[in-house]
């Protein structure tokens, strides 16, 4: 990406198109970003308005990580960003060039034990339906690895941004519980 | 959402010169901005990303006053050891509002300037009345569903809440918004709706937040932020308020007592009626229960928000008790 050139707009990349309503609209905006995902380097061209979420979901072929209410309310889309959980659903792919980005898919590798989470997860039966529980799984990883698991009291405040409409609550609460345990 | 470009700015100059410009936003956390351009509220072409500059994330303490960078993240704030210690109502305010990951990604001048959860605000497909959108329009909420409106400060032209948490605990320790060299008490900081709900703020074309700061006291030691919302975390307050107090020698006579309000009125709400009430008495239940009263002087409900009247007084008393019982 280009960076500092403030407000000059790339030009349209030639013979790049949309087609909306049956019209044809040059597209101004694509950009090539290269991320850091998992620990590996992917290159990806999108419009400047495409967020995290919708790039691994539509373009990186990384569908782990879950789009439930895409507003910020439920953290089924949760992944790190630079070791710390956020929302990708509210955060532009182009804003995390630059930054190291971790999903569900990198929390192990397939074959290889399972991350102390995920098993604690398993083991606790932490989730009914599962859509919730990759956002469940990275918020937790970061939860602990915060100091935000000392109680279940706090366990229940600082995951409060994961919604689970099975309402599997008070396992996912023993599942880090006992994660945090483990990994302590 | 509509097509827009993004650029990094590189130098506060850069975002200051985008800031004057049409149809330009700037991008801190995204987590405003980026619901409200998926909503259609917010539609830029141009998107800004402040989020990288340097040196404007920084928190410093002396002995005078807190000064907070503007884009400092909320969960870096809230765990401050000295923002802790010397304000704890502004690090209780933090932790307390929107989640984990959302601290994580919104900034302080972001967070000050997070718009309204009036639902006919943020929903222009259906509701095409909203004067804070679209001055002149109407108020959907006036006749509407209106729980979660405000019963202060609002006008015949809007009733939206201002939601923010953080605002509130600034407001009862007068803090001071940095607009660059121009500071602005944090209560001119932000306007009444009157005629003009869409002008929310005394930022100039041009102006960005650069930092806030806070005047250290014995009141914004001893302070609390006490939130009542419909579910126990990740919600907006039904009513909350940021008190501090400091008592006198004997342990008992209120010398100096600051409260500010939020999730009832239509910006954070400076509650002096209380504050003068009770300065110079004793510490007492009664009088305590008495002058919260006053917290709600002048309101007027739409029906469903009603409760908010009832509650407010109640959440100041509750307040006060606690940071004086908290010895
Ligand atoms: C589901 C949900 C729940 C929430 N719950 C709460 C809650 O309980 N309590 C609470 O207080 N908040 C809550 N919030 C709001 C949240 O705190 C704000 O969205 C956040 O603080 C905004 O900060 P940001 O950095 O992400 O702002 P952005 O979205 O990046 O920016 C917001 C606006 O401010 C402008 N801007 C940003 N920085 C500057 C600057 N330095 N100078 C000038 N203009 C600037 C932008 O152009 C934009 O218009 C919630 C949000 C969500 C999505
Ligand atoms: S209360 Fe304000 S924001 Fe909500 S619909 Fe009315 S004018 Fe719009
Ligand atoms: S999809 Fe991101 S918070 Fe719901
Ligand atoms: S397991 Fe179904 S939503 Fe949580």
């Amino acid at each position: 990406m280009f960076f500092g050139l403030l407000l000059v707009e790339r030009p349209a990349a030639l013979g790049t198109y949309c087609h909306q309503n049956g019209v044809k609209t040059p597209m101004t905006n694509q950009i090539s970003l290269n991320l850091d995902i998992n620990g590996k380097s992917r290159q990806v061209t999108v419009e400047a308005r495409v967020t995290l979420l919708d790039a691994l979901r539509e373009h990186l072929e990384l569908t782990g990580t879950k789009k439930g209410c895409d507003h910020g309310q439920c953290g089924a889309c949760t992944v790190h960003v630079d070791g710390e959980r956020v929302l990708s659903c509210l955060t532009l792919a182009a804003q995390v060039e630059g930054s190291t980005i971790n999903t569900i898919e990198g929390l192990s590798a397939p074959g290889d034990a399972l991350h102390p989470v995920q098993a604690a997860f398993l083991e606790h039966d932490a989730f009914q339906c599962g859509y919730c529980t990759p956002g469940q799984i990275m918020s937790a990883v970061a939860c602990i690895r915060e100091g935000h698991a000392g109680s279940d009291d706090e366990i229940r405040e600082y995951m409060s941004g994961n919604l689970c409409r099975c309402g599997a609550y008070p396992h996912i609460v023993d599942a880090v519980r006992e994660a945090a345990k483990e990994l302590s | 959402m509509r097509d827009f470009s993004y650029v990094r700015a590189a130098t506060i100059d850069e975002a200051l010169s985008a800031a004057a410009m049409p149809a330009t936003m700037l991008l801190a956390g995204g987590t405003t901005l980026i619901d409200l351009a998926k909503c259609g509220v917010a539609e830029p072409e141009r998107v800004v990303d402040i989020s990288h500059l340097k040196g404007l994330d920084g928190v410093r303490i002396d002995g005078k006053a807190a000064t907070i960078g503007a884009l400092a993240r909320m969960s870096r704030v809230a765990e401050d050891p000295a923002i802790k210690g010397e304000f704890p109502a502004i690090s209780e305010a933090l932790w307390q509002a929107a989640s984990a990951q959302i601290r994580n990604m919104a900034t302080i001048g972001g967070n000050l300037l997070q718009r309204t959860r009036c639902a006919y605000f943020r929903d222009p497909a259906t509701f095409p009345n909203c004067n804070k959108r679209n001055p002149g329009s109407g108020c959907a909420a006036l006749t509407g569903v209106n729980r979660s409106h405000a019963v202060l400060g609002g006008s015949s032209a809007c009733i939206a809440t201002y939601p923010g948490d953080l605002a509130v605990a600034l407001t009862a320790f007068d803090a001071l918004v940095h607009l660059g060299d121009r500071q602005v008490p944090v209560d001119d900081f932000f306007l009444l709706p009157g005629a003009r709900p869409d002008k929310e703020h005394a930022m100039r074309p041009g102006e960005i937040i650069t930092a806030i700061s806070v005047p250290a006291s014995p009141a914004a030691r001893r302070s609390t932020f006490l939130k009542v919302r419909d579910r126990q975390s990740y919600e907006f307050a039904a009513a909350s308020a940021a008190v501090g107090i400091e008592l006198g020698g004997d342990g008992r006579t209120i010398t100096d007592i600051r409260i500010a309000l939020g999730g009832i009125a239509t910006k954070p709400w400076r509650a002096r009626a209380v504050e003068d009430a009770l300065r110079g008495t004793a510490f007492e239940h009664d009088a305590i229960k008495e002058a919260s009263r006053l917290a709600v002087e002048g309101a007027i409900d739409h029906g469903a928000n009603h409760y908010k009247i009832e509650l407010a007084p109640r959440v100041v008393e509750r307040a006060i008790l606690k940071i004086g019982a908290a010895a």
